[in-house]
């Protein structure tokens, strides 16, 4: 897998914030999209298609403003205004837009752009106007290579969803996950990798062993995952890359639950033994295990707080499933849950603020977050079933799986990705061609 | 009869008549006690006599009464077999996540292989898969299905 992207900054960046009108409070439940007008990117005279895929794209200007609809549509913060509504042409708009015009439709902001493929380069630039200040907000211009240009789409939602919210964005990302086939009792389970809205699916494994729980590394070249590789369930690391994959450590006994440490540099997972789970980490680059807990309870799914110090983790020491906190030495170990029920899945926010967890009580299960001391707790979705929450690299969406009921011969069982919005609001399902479960979101592709 | 007593009536016939779909309800759950599974679906025999397989309460793994019985029969047939060895598989049912799941099933192998051992069979002749709630036998989804599912399984090994 080759995505070499080279996105330079050509144009000016400024920014007019004094006289800024618009902005979005993402904090609160947003009940009240913003309308913003994305206007086709006007397609410069001499412009080439593009060929992609066995497909021809004859206007990426306008696909590129579909793709920034989506996902603004799909963000719950915007509404993108019907394109039959516009008046002002695309290339003048650019230039100049009449406010009048955009106020008149409702618009309170807008987007306009230009772009041109030639010499096998592809050259866009936008803006993002404030209709309600009459200003200018941002300005941009990228190249890459033409078949990047779903990467450019994403790119301008980024910049235009961090100039109005003040947070970074999420769009240029990928999200990892287990592809799913076949009857429940013979489930075939593929690592599969996707565009954070759905594009671009591509499968890593082929579907001979089974394979759960992949989780990106902050730096995105790395996967981590458990693979059932030759009936031996062991902690697996992949470069997407360039394919190759390894065993991690050489543990006489299952690995799994494994996740990247914050720098990207350590492995933690748990290694089951004699009926028994504890945590461990190992270096990668010196290949030094480390074991963290030491107790004859299950401890498992453990996770980083984002600066390193910390490492929330799951353990039934307490007679059943709940969640703990410990310095990342395994020292000071404290229960923070407490409610009724069990806790799972424990997952800390790349903000560092909160905990994301899954609940199960009477028969019922549900994504939740907490403060890291356990305090706080809210629930965010109830369900038949459902676990595993992701964050989103600006820690503001969560993604999880969510499986279905199924009669006595299997029908009726499914298992979806969905995301929903740390305010509990803008639950949405994650289309994708096959059923999926485990996902994990990849950090920002661009910094 | 009075409007009371005719009442009462009603009431008795509405009571007798609950204790009957009670009745019934036992019954269709008779192939589990508490919530493990005591019937004989999906059980397979290593040997004439010898189960397959032990069922767990959710969460637990406790070897039951029936469970050890089981348990001590393939011993026996491990004795008289010596140059078999087996792999034990430990699952769980889908109600609880996959992680904590991979770690439960792995302790019910473990304590399946445990009394074996104390029944005289060696360590070497038994290793411990766990899948977790991967490799159901029964795939719906009601307590039932969830309790056939709650299982470790004696294989032989290739």
């Amino acid at each position: 897998m080759k995505k070499i992207i080279t996105i330079i900054f050509l144009l000016f960046f400024y920014q007019n914030s004094v006289f800024a009108v618009v902005e979005i409070d993402i904090t609160r439940g947003n009940l009240d999209p913003l309308p913003i007008a994305v206007s086709p990117l006007h397609v410069e005279s001499g412009s080439k298609d593009i060929k992609q895929g066995g497909k021809t794209i004859k206007n990426v200007g306008e696909e590129i403003s579909k793709v920034i609809e989506v996902n603004f549509k799909r963000s719950g913060l915007f509404n993108p205004l019907k394109k039959d509504s516009f008046v002002q042409s695309s290339d003048i708009a650019h230039v100049k837009p009449r406010f009048e015009d955009w106020k008149l439709i409702k618009a309170q902001a807008l987007v306009t752009g230009k772009v041109k493929v030639s010499e096998g380069k592809l050259r866009a630039e936008f803006r993002l106007w404030d209709v309600v200040a009459a200003k200018e907000m941002i300005a941009l211009a990228f190249s890459t290579t033409p078949e990047n240009w779903r990467r450019v789409a994403h790119i301008i939602s980024d910049k235009i969803y961090q100039r109005l919210t003040g947070e970074q964005g999420y769009f240029d990302t990928r999200i990892i996950y287990v592809s799913e086939t076949g009857p429940k009792t013979q489930r075939i389970k593929k690592l599969a990798i996707m565009d954070q809205d759905g594009a671009n699916v591509k499968y890593l494994t082929l579907g001979n062993e089974l394979v759960l729980t992949p989780r990106f590394s902050p730096t995105n070249q790395l996967v981590t995952y458990l693979s059932y590789f030759r009936n031996l369930p062991r902690v697996y690391l992949l470069d997407i890359e360039t394919g190759i994959q390894e065993v991690v450590g050489d543990f006489p006994g299952m690995t799994f639950a494994p996740r990247f440490s914050p720098d990207g540099k350590k492995i933690i997972m748990s290694f089951a033994k004699d009926g028994n789970s504890d945590i461990y980490t190992m270096d990668l680059e010196k290949r030094v295990v480390e074991k963290i807990t030491e107790h004859s309870s299950i401890d498992t799914s453990p996770s980083y707080s984002p600066d390193g110090k910390y490492i929330t983790f799951n353990s039934d020491r307490s007679g059943l499933q709940q969640i703990y906190v410990m310095r990342s030495d395994g020292s000071n170990v404290k229960r923070i849950t407490f409610g009724k029920g069990l806790y799972g899945t424990p997952v800390w926010s790349p903000r560092g603020d909160l905990i994301a967890f899954t609940r199960v009580h009477k028969g019922k299960f549900y994504i939740g977050v907490m403060r890291t001391d356990g305090s706080g707790e809210r629930l965010l979705t109830e369900n038949y079933y459902q676990e595993a929450p992701s964050w989103s690299p600006n820690g503001r969406v969560l993604i999880f799986y969510r499986e279905t009921k199924s009669n006595s011969e299997g029908k009726g069982f499914s298992a979806k990705l969905w995301s929903i919005d740390l305010t509990g609001y803008n639950e949405r399902l994650i289309k994708t061609e096959t059923d999926g479960s485990d996902p994990s979101w990849s950090s920002l592709l661009s910094k | 009869m009075n409007l009371t007593a005719s009442l009462k009536k009603v009431l008795l016939v509405v009571f007798a008549s609950l204790l009957l779909s009670a009745c019934a309800t036992t019954k269709k759950t008779g192939q589990m006690q508490g919530d493990v599974y005591t019937g004989s679906d999906t059980i397979e025999y290593l040997a004439s006599g010898v189960q397959d397989r032990v069922f767990f309460a959710t969460n637990k793994s406790v070897l039951t009464t029936a469970a050890r019985d089981v348990l001590r029969k393939q011993a026996a047939w491990m004795r008289k077999n010596k140059n078999i060895s087996v792999a034990i598989e430990g699952h769980a049912d889908e109600r609880g996540t996959r992680e904590y799941n991979l770690a439960l099933g792995e302790r019910r192998a473990n304590a399946a292989k445990d009394y074996l051992m104390t029944y005289g069979i060696s360590g070497g002749r038994l290793s411990v898969i766990s899948y977790g709630k991967e490799r159901p036998v029964d795939s719906g989804s009601s307590p039932l299905a969830w309790s056939k599912n709650r299982r470790s399984v004696t294989v032989k090994a290739k």
